[in-house]
């Protein structure tokens, strides 16, 4: 009952905070004074003379798609050099506890990729592999910029839409924004303000925030353990909001340090949730029709509480393998029944449920309990979520430019059923933009199947693959769907880093595994970026036409069905068989293989 | 302009004749020819979706062959251990057949639509008899031969030798071999018809005709090569929806080339064979089958309702138009004004103002003239020869110095009576000049009340006495304002087009029912009205007939030109009306929308149809994966499905498919079978409703999205009962 009640407060909360956070994204992307102005605003200025963005009498230059995209990628490919130097210089820079050595290549590589992408797919586990200064400087700056990436590549594409075409020799003409200005903006104005409350909050409920470095205590046994402290709480308010996932510690939101209380839990997924659910508001803002922005949140919330439900239903259920071996899974006095496998006994069936199903429909990619102990059913749940491209609130900025791929497919077959050519806003889709809507559909599942056919099929996948059975299975096709949408949540198992000691010495990667993830990790996230700014970068140029009876509405309610239509159908054809195989197996049968 | 409208009783009985057409032999037996002939791998990599049935079929009945001479046992993973290995042998040359059956049908779809047309064009040619025109400074050339410029005399009986202006004469001309209709036209040099159309027939009289085609681009010839297709571009939305299944159909080739791996991970097999008709009944064949057939049927559809549309895009586009441009003349009213009220002056009955009126008009043969006598006539009694008994009467003609009319009668006394009518300002001039009486009080205030209403105000003077005032009105065609909210819902606007004032444009638009009126229209002002709709995004449509409406044809989105009218302004739309229907626009529209509803909805209904495939191949190639005899194993639903060593995928059998080869058998039977039977929605097209886009949606969803995800259950379920339960499968 009580779980009910949690998603029903999520869901309020989520809807209480769009039109607010969404309103002021507007605000500040487009430029206009805010309440912050007078405190940031020398920073901005500071910071982009020293990036030397060129200045008209109007204000920043503005960029085109292709030079937008460039500065997307420049940027990145920057950030990801300098990543992948300090993870395998970690043991020479100071900050690093003796015995920590350096990250082998391959695990960097794929790690480096892992966070410039904004995935945060970890092979390796934070406390015993990384120093707290890669975790500060590295990874939590990436937490930052991979967040805002994915933000202000959104923005550019909504500007795209939003563009009333206008006269072909006018320097704005086809302008999707400039792109280190956003950047600084989106750094400035939202993620910085808002982690920084966040943060306390996260203190105030007792997580760890120190520079103390580790602790040795006495346990009661008489034997000693040493702990590992760090600039917890800080890190943990950004892994949320820009939906990195990435913990400090191995266990991520179950270790107490990173999510101590029911409430912090809860905070984490309002976290989550707030950027990604706002920035639908403030699409229907800047395309001046909020209804639309609304349209698109209603589609997101509906397959997002479907899920919720499902995982929590499933969970509190039991597998059919616990009902076979005789195990009670019934409620009773004191507990919650259900499978309480792997579940972190502060948040039980539902508080997982629910944090898992958040994370996983955004890309998020955190977890407060084991996934691997899902049942069949359960596990079916995140792999749904990841499998309909991470467009159920998604990512920040990449979950609703995604989801824009599928308006635009959605907006073509509904065109066609009322017999005119398809409009988005008044904008004609024409051969162009399927093309383009097209490409940016099918890389995922593209990948994700050839990620899972290597990863099963050949000799050098099945090393990183520890079980057997359908949880084999589902363990490989996890690891791809969550790389190949960067999502960064695991199902444990299928691993592409082996660390024997509890430290580095004679630790090994398992190159194929690290190679192919990290390789998957940046085509699903820069191959779609530039599509997506292609086709914004095409509608720009396009002359909206009025709306009028004949025209299809992107803002109704028959149009949300025909969305979630298209989003269900394409990921359920493209993924059916390879779910059939892993976890529907597991709730079909007691069988434990 | 003034035949047309009748027209419209015609085009149903068109329709049917066309329906029951759809299986004509003399079409189908050609088109089964056809659809052999297009098997050619050249014709199909134009149609990626097809194109891999095909390529499908070649592999599959390799497999076949390769199996029946014992070259190989088995097509590769075949026979290795359980699930889906040992297939029987005529398991590859069934489906093999099948795939084949697909490729077929899809041709006889294209060439059924082909063949529609042919019949027509076939007709058009044995009209295109070589024959010898007459230059007008002397000599003869081959019809063949005649170049733009050249002048050619036709005389009656003689058949016009090519395209071209009437520059000399007058002649009535029979078009009926190009138009169906049998009633003679007008040709005549100068003004709106001026246009002739090589291969019509000269009845009367004799013309120079300045011919104005290239050799071989004659009218003709376009036609021909339209209906029978060889002119056919792939339309923009055409190549967009390409693209869209061409997309699907990769993603699906991933999904089966992985499952090898997947189906080998989880401890079973699956046949080359099996996966590839897993790939064609997957990949959205029926809408890649029926793609072609849809737009030629469009366009064919069109043909029948006599409007020849040079481009498909043209089609598309019509499906597109925001507004419509009509003419008010001809159009949206009667050619000409009618008298609908007398007005009488104080002191003037109504009854004497009638008969004034009508005796005024009796020699006046204009429509206007005429409607007055036959109100009076109507309303009063009023008979013309009781009200010039004994006299001598003489018609006063219409001029435009004196902007009246009227007639002088000279009774027997000879005394002269004169009574006019005419424009008001002239008649008070006429009445004030000839001293007598004078202008009556409520005259002015008639005048502008008729003018205000939207009609127009003739006032009738008896010798130097103004009697009243005639109330001429423009009346609208019946229907009109039933066609408009029709567009309306549609969501189209309409604009009338006229060279009348303000006010009077006003009225007639508010009792048409149109949205927007365009009044003291010049050739300018309405190519300016489209310039700015279509700044604005809108699209726009017209329909014009004089040489003045040229630009405006070219500049609109969709330019109908009159066939009646001159050739530049068939040269400058992109369709012809040989019926010459203004308002035949309206039934383009709905074709073109048509067009694009029946590709929405078949291609929703062929993605919606693989949910219920998955489930009958899926539980056939799973059945053998993770298989155990686990003692706490629910029993499978399905009792017959496979053997001993059955997985719990088995389970998902829920169509109960009686063997894995009858399930994979069934679903490529549906998938090919849906084609055929799709056929007629293919050519006739999806009725379109006006209803508003998100109601049409709405239905469209239910009936193609919902009904697609649940035929092919039934329909697999059906075949399966014949494939296992009679043929033994």
């Amino acid at each position: 009952m009580s779980g009910w009640l949690q998603l029903a407060l999520l869901v309020a909360v989520v809807v209480a905070l769009t039109p607010l956070l969404g309103g002021y994204m507007a605000r500040v992307f487009a430029g206009e004074r805010v309440l912050l102005s007078p405190l940031l605003g020398p920073v901005e200025r500071l910071l982009l003379r020293a990036m030397r963005v060129r200045r008209d009498e109007d204000g920043p230059v503005g960029q085109d798609w292709k030079a937008y995209g460039r500065s997307v990628l420049l940027f990145s490919f920057a950030s990801w050099l300098v990543l992948y130097a300090l993870l395998r210089l970690q043991s020479v820079l100071p900050g690093a506890p003796k015995d920590m050595g350096a990250m082998p290549w391959d695990v960097t590589f794929n790690t480096a990729s892992s966070f410039v992408t904004n995935t945060n797919w970890q092979y390796y586990g934070g406390e015993t592999t990384l120093s707290s200064v890669s975790q500060m400087t590295g990874l939590a700056v990436q937490n930052f910029v991979s967040a805002a990436v994915g933000i202000v590549v959104l923005i550019a594409v909504v500007r795209g839409i939003a563009a009333r075409g206008g006269d072909p020799s006018s320097r704005r003409f086809g302008s999707l924004g400039n792109f280190w200005v956003d950047l600084v903006r989106a750094v400035l104005y939202v993620l910085l303000p808002i982690s920084f409350l966040g943060a306390l909050v996260f203190v105030s409920q007792g997580a760890l925030q120190t520079l103390g470095g580790e602790t040795t205590l006495n346990t009661l046994a008489g034997g000693t353990q040493t702990l590992v402290r760090g600039p917890v709480a800080s890190q943990e308010a950004i892994k949320l909001l820009g939906t990195n996932g990435g913990g400090y510690f191995n266990v991520n939101s179950a270790m107490p340090f990173e999510n101590p209380t029911a409430f912090s839990n809860f905070l984490s997924m309002v976290l989550v949730l707030a950027i990604p659910a706002a920035l639908t508001a403030t699409y229907g803002r800047m395309v001046g029709n909020r209804r639309q922005g609304w349209a698109i949140f209603g589609a997101m919330a509906v397959m997002f509480v479907a899920l919720a439900v499902v995982l929590s239903l499933a969970e509190q259920h039991g597998s059919p393998a616990q009902h076979a071996a005789g195990l009670a899974t019934a409620s009773f006095d004191g507990s919650t029944g259900g499978n309480l496998v792997g579940k972190e006994q502060r948040f039980g069936i539902s508080g997982s449920a629910l944090f898992n199903t958040v994370t996983t429909v955004t890309s998020t990619g955190a977890v407060n309990s084991a996934m691997e102990s899902l049942t069949g059913l359960g596990g079916l749940v995140p792999m749904t979520g990841m499998g309909s491209s991470e467009v159920i609130f998604g990512g920040v900025g990449s979950g609703l430019y995604g989801m824009l791929l599928f308006v635009v497919l959605a907006v073509f077959v509904g065109g066609l059923m009322v017999g005119r050519t398809p409009e988005l806003h008044g904008k004609k889709i024409e051969a162009r933009e399927i093309k383009l809507a097209m490409l940016g559909a099918l890389y995922m599942p593209l990948t994700v199947l050839t990620m899972t056919a290597l990863a099963v099929g050949t000799d050098h996948g099945k090393v990183s693959n520890a079980a057997g059975g359908p949880q084999g299975f589902s363990e490989a096709l996890y690891a791809s769907l969550s790389q190949g949408n960067n999502n960064g949540s695991a199902f444990a198992g299928y691993t592409g880093f082996v660390q024997p000691n509890g430290n580095n010495d004679g630790a090994f990667g398992i190159t194929f595994a690290d190679l192919l993830g990290g390789v998957a990790m940046l085509v699903v996230r820069f191959f779609p970026i530039l599509v997506v700014l292609a086709l914004a970068g095409s509608l720009a140029r396009k002359r909206p036409a009025p709306t009028g009876p004949g025209t299809l509405r992107t803002d109704s309610p028959t149009f949300v069905v025909l969305l979630i239509g298209v989003i269900v159908l394409v990921g359920a054809l493209t993924f059916f068989p390879a779910f059939l195989l892993g976890p529907v197996v597991q709730s079909l049968t007691g069988h434990l293989y | 302009m003034t035949e047309g409208p009748d027209t419209a009783t015609a085009a149903p009985e068109g329709r049917r004749r066309s329906e029951a057409r759809l299986l004509d032999p003399e079409i189908l037996r050609p088109a089964l020819v056809q659809s052999l002939v297009k098997l050619d791998p050249r014709v199909q990599v134009r149609n990626p979706v097809m194109f891999v049935v095909e390529l499908g079929a070649v592999v599959t009945t390799g497999i076949w062959i390769a199996q029946a001479t014992g070259l190989s046992a088995n097509d590769g993973a075949l026979g290795a251990g359980g699930g889906n290995g040992g297939q029987p042998a005529w398991f590859a040359f069934v489906v093999a057949l099948w795939l084949w059956l697909t490729v077929v049908f899809a041709n006889v779809a294209e060439a059924l639509a082909e063949g529609r047309g042919k019949a027509q064009a076939d007709a058009l040619r044995a009209m295109r008899t070589e024959t010898t025109a007459r230059l007008k400074d002397g000599g003869e050339k081959a019809a063949g031969d005649l170049r733009p410029g050249d002048v050619v005399v036709v005389d009656a009986g003689e058949v016009i030798p090519g395209d071209g202006t009437v520059v000399e004469g007058i002649a009535s001309v029979d078009e009926s071999a190009i138009t169906g209709e049998s009633a003679p036209v007008i040709r005549e040099a100068g003004g709106d018809r001026s246009a002739v159309t090589g291969g019509t027939r000269v009845l009367s009289d004799r013309i120079l005709v300045e011919i104005t085609q290239e050799p071989g681009g004659s009218f003709l010839d376009r036609m021909i090569a339209l209906v029978e297709g060889a002119a056919r571009r792939k339309t923009p939305n055409e190549v967009a929806l390409g693209i869209l299944l061409a997309g699907l159909s990769i993603v699906f080739l991933v999904v089966t080339v992985t499952l090898r791996p997947f189906v080998d991970f989880a401890g079973s097999t699956v046949s080359t064979t099996t996966l590839i008709a897993l790939l064609v009944a997957l990949i959205p064949t029926t809408i890649g089958a029926l793609l072609s057939a849809i737009g030629i049927a469009g366009m064919d559809r069109l043909v029948r309702r006599n409007v020849l549309a040079l481009s498909g895009r043209a089609v598309e586009a019509s499906g597109d138009v925001d507004v419509l441009l009509l003419d008010k003349t001809g159009t949206i009213t009667l050619g000409n004004r009618q008298a609908a009220a007398f007005l009488p002056m104080p002191g003037v009955g109504e009854e004497e103002l009638a008969h004034v009126a009508a005796l005024a008009s009796v020699a006046d043969e204009t429509p206007e003239g005429r409607s007055i006598v036959t109100l009076a006539r109507e309303s009063f009694a009023f008979d013309p020869d009781d009200a010039t008994r004994g006299g001598h009467l003489e018609f006063v003609p219409f001029t435009a110095q004196t902007r009246m009319s009227g007639v002088d009668v000279e009774d027997l006394q000879g005394a002269v009576r004169s009574v006019r009518k005419g424009a008001g300002d002239a008649v008070i001039r006429w009445v004030e000049e000839s001293g007598s009486g004078g202008v009556p009080e409520g005259l002015r205030a008639a005048l502008d009340h008729v003018a205000g209403e939207g009609g127009t105000p003739l006032a009738v003077a008896d010798g130097g006495r103004v009697l009243g005032v005639v109330y001429l009105k423009d009346v609208v065609k019946p229907g009109m304002r039933e066609r408009f909210d029709r567009l309306r819902a549609m969501g189209i606007r309409t604009i009338m087009v006229t060279g009348d004032n303000r006010l009077t444009a006003a009225k007639i638009g508010e009792e048409a029912g149109v949205d927007d009126v365009l009044a003291e229209a010049t050739p300018e002002r309405k190519l300016a009205l489209i310039k700015e709709q279509q700044e604005g995004g809108r699209l726009v449509a017209m329909t014009g007939d004089g040489t003045n409406d040229a630009p405006a044809l070219a500049q609109a989105d969709v330019g109908v030109a009159m066939n009646t009218g001159t050739q530049a302004a068939r040269e400058a739309g992109n369709m012809v009306d040989l019926d010459s229907d203004p308002t035949k626009l309206i039934e383009i529209v709905e074709v073109g929308k048509q067009l694009l509803i029946t590709r929405g909805a078949l291609t929703t209904f062929s993605i919606a149809n693989d949910i219920a495939k998955y489930f009958a191949i899926l539980p056939a190639i799973f059945a053998g994966t993770w298989s155990t005899t686990h003692p706490t194993d629910p029993a499978p639903l399905a009792s017959s499905a496979v053997g001993a060593a059955e997985g719990p995928l088995a389970r998902l059998n829920l169509m109960d498919l009686g063997t894995p080869e009858s399930a994979i058998i069934s679903a490529i039977v549906f998938n090919a079978i849906v084609i055929p039977l799709l056929v007629p929605i293919a050519l006739r097209g999806v009725r379109y409703r006006p209803l508003g886009a998100n109601a049409l949606l709405r239905r469209n969803m239910l009936v193609y999205g919902l009904g697609g995800i649940v035929a092919p259950f039934v329909g697999i379920k059906a075949i399966d009962l014949v494939v296992h339960g009679v043929l033994g499968a």
